[in-house]
């Protein structure tokens, strides 16, 4: 695949709920390598597009390739097996399972047993307070390991393309910061991903190129550098104060 | 009633209760591993459970008319065991396939509806099948007793006493400690989320109306050669007393299935004692109301106040 390409190519979707048209024509490119952002305040429609690309969600219009493969049809199941996981916004850990089995729940789709044993340490190494905890009740869990088990549970299925929904929402500033930084090491071990966000500070740090979402509608898109200077995302979105 | 302080007279009830207790923890599984699931009573559950009792009446007919069963009688009794389940297992899956999953996302007193219509549907087909005349289990095995001084056991019970803890100690272990068993725990907590991992949930699901369904049919077969007699009925009564060892266990919960079929089974045992052998149902259904006034997430039901 040449470097241009979409790795995923969301092209015009529409989304309903019921009568509510949430989602009215949403255009957007994930090329692999790349940490692209979605910004939008709370409502916008993050969530409802991350949804749509792993099929939780079904688009009325529009079309969403994976690979050159057309998934807007195909279950949510399928569609982590083409090799697309989601972090899900506020996290969705089982928990009344344990950090373990967590974990071997978001390898569910491997039997590549040993494979999965050392990706499990793997991801010990990048979040060592989940080795601690491994044979605790997930639910036990702080705010802060709880986003990390459900990103190293969404890793464990060794996905092409990761989809982290507000990773940062809930944590201490410390805690973002570790979060993020660990978003950076999964990027740079080869995982291209789709970061949503509402408070745009941290994602401009680590993101390529950026989407701003407003009313269910794509406002803005760009690189970084640009958008971290456009005086609209800097008011609504960056609380007006980067420098 | 100087009798009830008669060990052997305890002993004897300990262990009735202990056998039909089994039988209710069988078919309780059923009721709770789909509502900690799916959110809903099956309550063509019962009918399963009677069509399990005839998949291995069937089968030890069979044995029997062809003289198997005279040279093999450990061997029948165990076909009988596998041709029940896997009758009810069938069964379990077409009803999900049918019956339910078309409602899945329809108000929750559709899928309600639903089994009630099958339920009765069911018992039809097996009238028609059995001519509504009763039908007697053939016996393969003698029963008799083994005597251990002051109190004994007959071979029924023992067999159901430890067939039913085998069986529950082998759904234990595999909801513990296998991928399908542990993916079935994530898609009862939350459906999305387990889709999200990669599983299959409509998989996950027809899988566990499968073996609560096979593990119906087992309580099924212990009836027939517990009671011998069967009928197109028979599921009604323990189907309603196992949804009340569930919901004492707290409905969705599954040692508490396991529990509350064992604390029902002694309740009666030991009921009897004390009123009536005809009032015996009435423990049941009395234990049903109180605990769904007083206690309705039941004795270990922190699933249901989790999810009220
Ligand atoms: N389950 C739902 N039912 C009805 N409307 C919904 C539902 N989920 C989201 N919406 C609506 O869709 C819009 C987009 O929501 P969402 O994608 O969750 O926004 P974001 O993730 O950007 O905060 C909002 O107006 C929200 O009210
Ligand atoms: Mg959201």
């Amino acid at each position: 695949m040449n470097k241009g390409q979409g790795l995923l190519t969301v092209r015009d979707i529409h989304i309903y709920y019921g009568n509510i048209h949430a989602i009215k024509g949403i255009s957007l490119v994930v090329r692999k390598g790349e940490i692209v952002t979605l910004i939008g305040s709370n409502g916008a429609g993050k969530t409802t597009v991350l949804n749509a690309v792993s099929g939780v969600l079904k688009t009325r219009q529009g079309s969403i390739d994976f690979e050159g493969t057309r998934i807007n049809r195909l279950s949510p199941h399928s569609i982590v097996r083409m090799g697309i996981s989601q972090v899900p916004e506020g996290r969705k850990i089982f928990s009344r399972l344990t950090v373990t089995e967590n974990l071997e729940m978001g390898a569910f789709i491997r039997n590549d047993i040993k494979e999965i044993v050392k990706d499990m340490e793997g991801v010990f190494e990048l979040f060592p307070r989940l080795r601690e905890r491994r044979g605790q009740i997930a639910g036990t869990l702080s705010g802060g390991e709880q986003q990390m088990l459900a990103t190293a549970r969404a890793l464990m299925a060794r996905p092409q393309l990761l989809l982290l929904d507000e990773p940062s929402m809930g944590l201490a500033p410390l805690l973002v910061e570790t979060i993020f930084d660990t978003i950076q090491r999964i990027s740079e071990e080869g995982t291209t991903i789709l970061l949503v966000e509402q408070n745009a500070l941290m994602a401009f740090v680590i993101a390529t190129r950026g989407y701003v979402i407003q009313t269910g509608r794509i406002a803005l898109e760009d690189k970084i550098e640009n958008l971290s200077k456009n005086e609209m995302v800097r008011d609504l979105y960056l609380g007006g104060d980067l420098d | 009633m100087s009798y009830l302080l008669n060990p052997q007279v305890i002993i004897d009830q300990i262990i009735n209760g202990l056998t039909i207790g089994g039988i209710y923890a069988l078919i309780a599984l059923g009721y709770t591993l789909v509502y900690g699931i799916l959110f809903m009573i099956n309550f063509a559950h019962g009918e399963i459970f009677m069509f399990g009792s005839f998949g291995g009446f069937a089968a030890l007919t069979y044995f029997v008319n062809s003289g198997f069963s005279d040279t093999h009688p450990g061997l029948s009794i165990v076909a009988a065991f596998l041709a029940a389940m896997v009758v009810s297992a069938i069964l379990g899956a077409l009803l999900e396939r049918i019956a339910y999953r078309p409602l899945r996302n329809a108000p929750r007193l559709a899928p309600l509806i639903s089994a009630i219509g099958a339920s009765i549907f069911l018992q039809n087909v097996m009238m028609l099948i059995i001519k509504a005349r009763m039908q007697v289990y053939p016996d393969i095995i003698q029963e008799e007793f083994l005597e251990f001084g002051w109190f004994s056991i007959s071979y029924f019970q023992l067999f159901i006493i430890s067939g039913s803890v085998l069986l529950m100690v082998g759904l234990y272990l595999f909801i513990q400690k296998t991928k399908t068993g542990k993916a079935m725990r994530a898609v009862a907590e939350d459906r999305d989320a387990a889709s999200l991992m990669g599983i299959d949930v409509n998989r996950i699901i027809l899988i566990t109306f499968v073996i609560g369904s096979a593990l119906a049919a087992a309580a099924g077969v212990m009836v027939g050669i517990y009671y011998t007699q069967i009928d197109h009925m028979m599921g009604f009564i323990p189907g309603i007393k196992a949804f009340t060892a569930a919901v004492l266990g707290g409905i969705g919960n599954v040692p508490g299935a396991m529990l509350g079929g064992y604390f029902l089974g002694l309740a009666e045992a030991f009921g009897v004692l004390f009123m009536p052998a005809e009032y015996k149902d009435v423990i049941a259904f009395g234990l049903l109301v109180l605990v769904l006034i007083f206690r309705p997430s039941g004795i270990l039901g922190e699933v249901v106040s989790e999810r009220a």
